[in-house]
């Protein structure tokens, strides 16, 4: 319950501050960000959060399903946009995965 | 009778959810990717829905305490990064570059690309976020007019074609570091990558799991400059 609490006091502030900010970064978002913060900080403890936050990461997968759902009427958008969708998704994994780990091997090469 | 009990939202939410089981259970047995069972769930639901005439917004108005419960789930993300934050000790320079770096490519590139196609501004804000893990990219896309659906198939697609493509796209470009590898599979292809990565090793994995979260957040707040100045 004091896990369920510490989540929902996250999200609370996180949308008042999301408020503040024009909606600039939705509520949900910095209240991950508060999450993160406070456990570091030790505001929280991660003990008391560990259960429900398992849970919810564990179960996710179960969340998206009214989304995929939403094919149902947004598919045509996505077979009118097949090629771009395509070409897109594929060439910037690809960059993604270059950029990224070239970076990274980079700094952490030099650092040694 | 047998009508007014389909269309109340207690049984959408439990089929939705005796469905997942059901796919869970599927996916188990088979450990194909595309068995999924999210993806399973989804589908079945559909058949179910267009069998019986019952619309999206009903559908999606039984279902919305499932909302509410992926909120949570994005806060609880900020317990992920607690737990692997701890990792990163004395790399701190290489995990911020190369999260910076992941990210500005991700965005740009899909983005240019797409303009290059001529397609429409709500296609370009549903499938920018693509490399990062669904929750938040339907966070970073919803509230600036994507498609939720659009954005969930492509962040799936993409999370599945890195998995696969990712380790030989590693070798060819010369990145032999293992903690390099995972952290590009995560910046790349969020959770399914990550997975990915925890098969290569431990340290892949865990690395993976800290990219993943991070060019998340770092996609939120990137994502509203690029919107703002690009298209």
């Amino acid at each position: 319950m004091q896990g369920l609490f510490c989540i929902l006091i996250c999200w609370v502030v996180g949308n008042a501050v999301s408020y503040l900010i024009d909606g600039y970064v939705s509520g949900n978002i910095i209240g991950m960000l508060l999450m993160f913060i406070c456990l570091k900080f030790k505001v929280f403890n991660p003990e008391a959060v560990r259960p429900v936050a398992k849970f919810l990461l564990g179960t996710m997968a179960l969340f998206f399903v009214p989304f995929g759902v939403g094919l149902m009427v947004s598919y045509r958008e996505i077979l009118d946009n097949t090629a771009a969708i395509v070409v897109a998704t594929v060439v910037s994994t690809i960059a993604v995965i270059v950029g990224a780990g070239w970076v990274f091997q980079l700094l952490n090469r030099s650092k040694r | 009778m047998i009508e007014t009990i389909i269309n109340s939202d207690i049984f959408l939410l439990t089929l939705t959810i005796a469905l997942y089981l059901l796919g869970g259970a599927i996916f188990r047995r088979t450990h194909i990717v595309f068995m999924h069972p999210t993806l399973l769930t989804a589908a079945a639901i559909i058949a179910f829905l267009s069998l019986l005439d019952i619309d999206y917004a009903t559908y999606r108005e039984a279902t919305s305490i499932i909302d509410f419960a992926l909120g949570l789930a994005v806060v609880a993300l900020g317990y992920l990064m607690y737990e692997q934050s701890e990792k990163i000790r004395g790399r701190e320079k290489a995990v911020f570059a190369a999260t910076l770096a992941g990210t500005v490519i991700g965005l740009l590139s899909v983005v240019l690309i797409a303009q290059a196609f001529g397609t429409e501004r709500e296609i370009i804000t549903s499938i920018a976020p693509k490399s990062v893990t669904v929750p938040i990219a339907i966070a970073v896309a919803e509230p600036r007019g994507g498609l939720v659906a659009v954005t969930s198939v492509v962040v799936f697609c993409t999370g599945i074609l890195g998995s696969i493509i990712g380790p030989t796209v590693l070798s060819m470009s010369g990145v032999k570091d293992p903690l390099a590898k995972g952290f590009a599979l995560g910046a790349a292809s969020h959770g399914i990558g990550t997975a990915r990565a925890i098969e290569l090793g431990a340290i892949e994995g865990a690395m993976a799991g800290l990219a993943m979260a991070l060019t998340g957040v770092a996609t939120a707040v990137l994502f509203p400059i690029v919107e703002k100045y690009l298209y």
